[in-house]
């Protein structure tokens, strides 16, 4: 790849006059040695697998094999029927997605992950519920999905993305700022803005640690990522709207790297600690 | 660079709820399984660190046998593939590895016939996102990813040994992408592991069975399709 932050990847596409989405994809291209038409393709399948596994999680019983957790999305849809939300349709409906794909993946069902499987839901839940809400092509969301790659690439080459290194802001926070910068790009926001948008998000979850009940990506893996794709849309939103990320994103990212570097152990995705072992998590793990 | 591409950062595409102990457990397996060349007869696998403390919450057990019926990661039958295992004639046992390991998610498979014999061992270690390391086989240290197809060749430690085999690759116009080297001792036994760019052509293969120090060549290439039962 020709960039190593989120600074050069804007200029690159400022310069050559392209979106992140698209230069993503010259830039795969080149590494892999394969065709840009190939990658697409690819990329394409994963879209329809996202899709997918919003359907299952808003259809289908998606009870893990704990029983801990399952069909939190379908509560949240069929409140949303019987009341006003106060979310307000859009963000209620991408909290529900988010919630859906998280619940299939505990249930062992089928999903990308994006960046890792833990927060596999809010990238699916922000790009589904968005290209029903505005209309958009599938080839218009995969663009989307190189764009949310290559955020990703930076942040997890210069900080990391999974819970064991980093505490769940590597992996919810990374999945957020990735959402949020491709949505950006969605709307048809500029580079600088999409950019923007990861700062902005990132620094909402800076210090989050992972902590899963039972050592499961279930509590709080899954309500994790509903709140984190509430959270895409209002940093996107912020960009959109001019709001700029004054610390900058790069030195956001070597915050991150900074937090997690130095989160205790317990803090880091070994259930020793945090939600794991309150009285009620330390019940948990011994009843399964 | 850590993350070499677009698809380690969007997918892998797989069944959950772990990108490290799930669908990295299922690629760990899938190379053990492409060493050994068939489906071995019994297997044992030894789970360490955090593997060996939450394998059964996260399906690493069953994503693992998965990976040795040849399952991708995202294969359906991955959740009840301790059950087809039994079926094809595939015998597992599981053990809580002791000793200190270098990562927290480590998995050592043992895999042969049924009465024990043509032993293979290797171990692999999960480093998140589902993208894993293969650092030992058959006592050898060494170093894969499973991104790349991979040449695992056995063979007697005597001079010539590395360019014959980099000049196979040369002539078949095949680029290596990483290379790692180790031996048990001095004019013993020695493993070269060649990760390389693009498809191992026959050309390749044919060139370094003809080795003369060859003892034994295997083939990791996890970016092949899996046969899916209508295909057998």
């Amino acid at each position: 790849m020709n960039f190593t932050t989120l600074n050069e990847l804007a200029v690159l596409c400022e310069t050559q006059n392209m979106t992140i989405g698209q230069l993503m994809l010259e830039e795969q291209s080149r590494e892999s040695g394969r065709t840009p038409e190939a990658e697409f393709a690819t990329m394409a399948q994963y879209y329809e697998v996202m899709k997918e596994a919003v359907h299952k999680g808003l259809n289908e019983d998606t009870t893990s094999p704990s029983g801990l957790t399952g069909l939190d999305a379908q509560r949240v849809v069929n409140y949303g029927k019987q009341s006003e939300m106060n979310l307000g349709g859009a963000a209620g409906e991408v909290m529900a997605y988010a919630l859906a794909v998280s619940e299939v993946n505990a249930s062992m069902g089928r999903i990308v992950a994006t960046p890792t499987a833990g927060s596999c839901g809010v990238i699916p839940g922000v790009f589904v519920s968005s290209q029903q809400r505005f209309g958009w092509t599938d080839e218009h969301m995969v663009y989307g999905l190189f764009a949310a790659g290559a955020i990703g690439y930076v942040i997890a080459n210069n900080s990391f993305i999974s819970g064991a290194e980093g505490g769940c802001q590597a992996e919810i926070g990374s999945a957020i700022g990735m959402a949020a910068g491709a949505l950006v790009e969605l709307r048809g926001g500029t580079p600088a803005q999409a950019v923007h948008a990861v700062g902005l998000a990132l620094k909402n979850t800076l210090g989050l640690i992972c902590d899963p009940v039972a050592g499961l990506v279930e509590v709080p893996c899954i309500v994790r990522n509903g709140f984190g794709a509430v959270t895409a849309l209002a940093a996107a939103d912020m960009a959109l709207a001019g709001v700029r990320s004054v610390i900058p994103s790069d030195e956001v990212i070597q915050v991150m790297m900074e937090v997690g570097s130095s989160m205790p152990e317990k803090h880091r995705e070994t259930a020793k600690g945090g939600l794991a072992q309150t009285p009620t998590g330390r019940k948990i793990m011994q009843e399964l | 660079m850590r993350f070499k591409d677009v698809f380690s950062i969007i997918g892998p595409v797989m069944v959950g709820p772990s990108s490290s102990h799930t669908a990295g457990a299922a690629r760990i397996g899938r190379s053990a399984r492409h060493l050994y060349g068939k489906q071995p007869e019994k297997a044992v696998v030894v789970f360490y660190g955090s593997f060996a403390a939450t394998y059964q919450g996260h399906g690493t057990d069953r994503a693992i046998v998965g990976g040795l019926l040849d399952y991708d990661t995202d294969d359906p039958r991955i959740p009840m593939a301790l059950d087809y295992a039994k079926q094809s004639g595939l015998e597992v046992s599981f053990e809580e590895g002791r000793g200190v390991v270098r990562h927290p998610n480590t998995a050592k498979l043992i895999l042969s016939d049924r009465n024990g014999g043509n032993e293979v061992t290797m171990t692999g270690i999960s480093i998140g996102g589902g993208n894993i390391e293969i650092i030992e086989i058959n006592g050898f240290n060494i170093k894969m990813t499973g991104i790349y197809p991979t040449l695992v060749i056995q063979h007697y430690d005597s001079p010539g040994v590395l360019a014959y085999v980099t000049q196979a690759l040369s002539l078949e116009g095949t680029n290596i992408a990483h290379m790692s080297v180790d031996r048990k001792n001095r004019s013993g036994n020695a493993m070269t592991v060649v990760e390389i760019d693009g498809e191992i052509k026959k050309g390749i293969l044919a060139r370094i069975s003809q080795m003369d120090a060859l003892i034994s060549l295997g083939i990791i290439d996890l970016s092949q399709e899996t046969q899916t039962e209508e295909q057998k």
